[in-house]
């Protein structure tokens, strides 16, 4: 819902209001016997044993297509449709090419999983090829497409562990994965699901942990590092080699999430930094659709050493042909079948639609414009960035805080965020917790984002502060233009109010929506956000 | 169930002393000294806005003191008739005498504010700090005076009062003109549970407190039999000594064989059972300057420290608070060269199978 590019100014700002319908739920829209496609009845019942059969139809929405498409389309215009200027920082958003769509559609849709993999020579094809162009990005000898995120991605990593560990008979003296404060939640919680303990590293002078700090915690019982470079700040560890060398030293195993794999695409390779596993998430720096947890998929890609415990079933080439295979040190499945292989599909057809020189150039315009980013930043009243100290370059994104701004103002973080949106401008994204920079933010604008959006973003962002500054109030009562105002929130932490289904919605509050003030209170979470 | 009401006192020279570098406004000399340099109180101003932000929120009644001690901040507050004396005697008494007809008191100073609140509110009754002093050591306050008002809205609407228990904090004025940062635990008092204010639209709930306790389950269920657990102050201890069966909340206590056996110890009780078999050391984290030991349980001395050992001390303390703490933790055993052995890389519980690693400063 941003302005066009022609019209973007500072004094166009005012011009913008987001649409709002007063949209029913999608129950309260059904009448009876309405119908968007009619099919007709099987002539014979449904061979269903008893225990399966349904004593009472499904309370489902009767409506016509139109009558759908015309609801959902109205829900999409009153949150952004998620079309505007995006920088979510650690995200990595990129346009989803629609011809990846199409491609799924056309060449998977009548696919099966459980077809017989002579019939499925050409997605194989596409896992073996996608694969090899992974592994040539990281320096890795095979790559399994099965997980369906980044946090399931570490969590093969840590089962991986766990079955190289037991392996050489060492499972359960080796109990310690090691990792850093800002490398991604994922790591230390999938070591932990995995019986892991977890030793986590703190920030020092120069913005990452000190070797020193590493060497204290290495020892007979390390099983593994898990960390991101660079990290959620930006700052990419210079002292990286020397890590992998003291891990390995120390007998752990070294894996390298890649979730911030977008500034350093082509320009380095995990493997030759010496780790022995990484992943990369196909739904971010691939090009792949993501939203609402899934589907996505972490590819995961590791050493010839490891390759023995990767989950099953992995694609192996035989001549000109494909077969699927379950190795015997195979830990087994992180997810059913092959994963979410449209997603692969439309990774793959994106990589490829770049190849190895539109990465580079991708990587370089991320921190190109990450540096353009920062620097306009630094130049908005009270705007600081993490670790000011830290002089070395920031990657593809950087870590800013309104710590100045909130203290003159009362302004918050999260208080300006709602007022961009009265601008059309998404959430921003914060931190990961806990926060070690005060009112964080963390824009990323990756290779996608025209010079023009950047600047609309940043103008905006500033517009918004120099409000703080001269009209408090209007910036802690925002948003003012988006469909709802302010939440008070007090309903998500109420489990006599809240529902997550229209049972349970009748349930506890008797009387459909419609009967009550939506202005007010909105009984239903709308997005994680609440004020 | 009436109608939720708030308690609002303000502490007028609240923070006076911080634009002048005076450290603080705790005595009347400096608040003179203060007044004569030019500074201008900021507390009224600041209660103001958080009361426009609690009016944003709620439509509950405000109970409040005349001018100054409130009524200048809270439009259409019922006043609590009081002589105004200029001195902490104010703030106790409004405290007093609004204790038993509110359900959350806000109070608008530093921590020598929360010190006077906690000791007039015999009842207990709920508070929370809007930051207006010097000193904010306390984690009784907000972060900003929005949130204090915000804070107070979502408690008294919340149907189940969730509260928690916060350490409040000073700092030994003694000490700092000596030369030496001394924040002592002074008592603990109920406040809102919420919701670290406004959270990101990726981030999840914060469950740090459920995972420190859980990190404590597990400590209890590994003690090792016949060892002796010397347990320090604080909330964070509190709650290992109530899964021993309930110690003290400031003192030093003892644990054996899952049951506390000894309540407020001194330092030559402590040293006593050191000389007499295996002991361990649990502790929490004073918040603030992040004093691991020698600030509020001086108890443990040196003696014991040095038989115990650096290894067999275990620490526990939730993430965000380790994250407030930019220069680490630092111990003050007393001896400079007991300091520098207890000097360096320390790891942290902060859940259950997880420890963070904190830089030690002597």
């Amino acid at each position: 819902m941003t302005a066009p590019i022609s019209r973007r100014s500072t004094s166009r700002f005012e011009g913008y209001h987001a649409p709002r319908w007063a949209e029913p739920v999608v129950h309260e829209l059904s009448k009876a016997g309405r119908r968007g496609l009619v099919f007709d009845c099987p002539k014979t019942e449904p061979n269903l044993p008893e225990m399966a059969r349904r004593q009472t139809a499904p309370d489902l929405p009767e409506m016509t297509e139109h009558d759908a498409l015309r609801h959902y389309l109205h829900l999409s215009q009153m949150c952004l449709g998620m079309m505007g200027v995006s920088l979510f920082g650690t995200c990595t958003m990129k346009y989803n090419p629609r011809i990846g769509e199409r491609a799924s559609l056309e060449h998977l849709a009548h696919l099966h999983p459980l077809q017989h993999p002579d019939t499925l020579q050409g997605l194989l094809e596409v896992y073996a090829i996608f694969s090899d162009m992974l592994c040539e990005l990281s320096g890795m000898d095979q790559f399994v497409f099965q997980a369906g995120g980044g946090a399931d991605a570490a969590y093969t990593h840590a089962c991986v562990t766990r079955e190289w560990l037991k392996a050489r008979g060492e499972l359960g003296q080796r109990d310690q994965i090691v990792t850093t404060i800002q490398t991604h939640p994922c790591s230390p919680a999938t070591a932990n699901a995995a019986g892991f303990e977890v030793i986590t590293l703190s920030l020092e002078e120069g913005g990452y942990p000190s070797l020193d700090q590493l060497k204290s915690v290495l020892g007979p019982r390390t099983a593994a590092l898990m960390v991101n470079n660079p990290d959620d700040m930006g700052i990419y560890n210079p002292d990286i080699k020397e890590w992998v060398r003291l891990v390995h030293e120390a007998g752990g195993l070294c894996f390298y999430d890649h979730a911030n794999f977008n500034g350093v695409m082509t320009r380095l390779r995990a493997r030759e930094l010496g780790f022995d596993a990484c992943m990369f998430m196909l739904h971010k720096t691939f090009g792949a659709p993501k939203g609402g947890g899934g589907p996505a998929v972490g590819a995961y890609g590791c050493s010839e050493e490891l390759k023995p415990f990767l989950p099953g079933p992995l694609v192996v080439r035989d001549g000109d042909r494909f077969r699927l295979e379950d190795g015997e040190q195979s830990l087994g499945r992180v997810r059913e079948f092959m994963g979410n292989a449209p997603q692969v599909l439309k990774a793959y057809a994106w990589a490829r639609g770049m190849g190895a020189e539109g990465l580079r150039e991708a990587a370089d315009l991320s921190v190109l414009a990450n540096n353009y980013m920062d620097k306009r930043l630094g130049e908005v009243r009270g705007v600081s960035r993490s670790n000011p100290d830290v002089d070395v370059p920031r990657m593809e994104m950087t870590r800013h805080s309104f710590e100045q701004v909130t203290a003159d103002t009362g302004c918050t973080v999260v208080d300006i965020s709602m007022r961009m949106t009265d601008y059309g401008i998404d959430a921003l994204w914060l931190s990961h917790e806990p926060w070690l920079v005060a009112e964080p933010f963390t824009p990323e604008a990756g290779e996608l984002w025209s010079k023009e959006d950047i600047d609309y973003w940043i103008d905006v962002l500033a517009a918004v502060v120099d409000e703080a500054y001269e009209s408090p109030e209007t910036v802690k009562s925002a948003p003012h233009k988006a469909p709802i105002h302010q939440l008070k929130g007090d309903a998500l932490e109420d489990p006599a109010r809240w529902a997550t289904t229209w049972a349970a919605y009748l349930r506890k509050h008797g009387a459909p929506v419609s009967d009550r003030e939506r202005d007010q209170e909105t009984p239903f979470p709308i997005g994680g956000q609440s004020a | 169930m009436t109608r939720p009401r708030l308690g609002l006192v303000v502490n007028p020279l609240a923070g006076i002393g911080g634009p002048a570098g005076l450290n603080g406004s705790d005595d009347a000399a400096a608040i003179q000294r203060a007044i004569a340099a030019g500074a201008r109180p900021q507390a009224t101003e600041r209660a103001a806005r958080a009361m426009a932000a609690f009016r944003r929120e709620s439509d509950a009644s405000v109970v409040t003191g005349p001018g100054a001690l409130g009524a200048d901040a809270a439009n259409c507050a019922d006043i609590v008739p009081h002589f105004i004396t200029g001195t902490a005697e104010d703030t106790r008494a409004l405290v007093a005498a609004m204790q038993d007809r509110v359900d959350l008191i806000l109070f608008c100073g530093g921590d020598g504010t929360a010190r006077d609140v906690a000791a007039a509110n015999q009842a207990g009754v709920p508070i929370l700090g809007v930051p207006a002093g010097v000193k904010m050591h306390s984690g009784i306050f907000s972060r900003t005076p929005e949130r204090a008002g915000q804070g107070a809205a979502a408690f008294l609407a919340a149907p189940q009062h969730p509260t928690e228990l916060v350490e409040i904090l000073d700092i030994d004025e003694a000490a700092r003109a000596r030369g030496r940062l001394s924040a002592e635990v002074h008592t603990v008092a109920r406040a809102p549970l919420l919701q670290t204010a406004l959270q990101g639209p990726k981030s999840a709930g914060n469950s740090a407190v459920g995972d420190l306790d859980a990190a404590l389950a597990r400590y209890v269920a590994e003690m090792q039999p016949g060892v002796t657990y010397v347990i320090g102050p604080g909330t964070t201890m509190a709650a290992l000594k109530d899964r021993l069966g309930g110690g003290t909340l400031l003192g030093v206590d003892a644990a054996r064989n899952g049951r506390i056996v000894g309540r407020n110890l001194d330092r030559a009780g402590i040293e006593t059972l050191a000389t007499a078999g295996a002991v361990r050391i649990a502790l929490g984290v004073v918040g603030g300057q992040g004093f691991l030991l020698g600030r509020g349980n001086q108890q443990i001395g040196p003696a014991t420290l040095r038989r115990v050992g650096r290894d067999a001390i275990d620490v526990f303390c939730t993430p965000a608070k380790l994250a407030a703490l930019p220069r680490g933790l630092c111990v003050d055993t007393g001896e400079a060269a007991l300091d520098a052995e207890f000097a360096g890389y320390m790891q942290i519980a902060t859940g259950p199978g997880r420890r963070q690693v904190v830089r030690v400063g002597s």
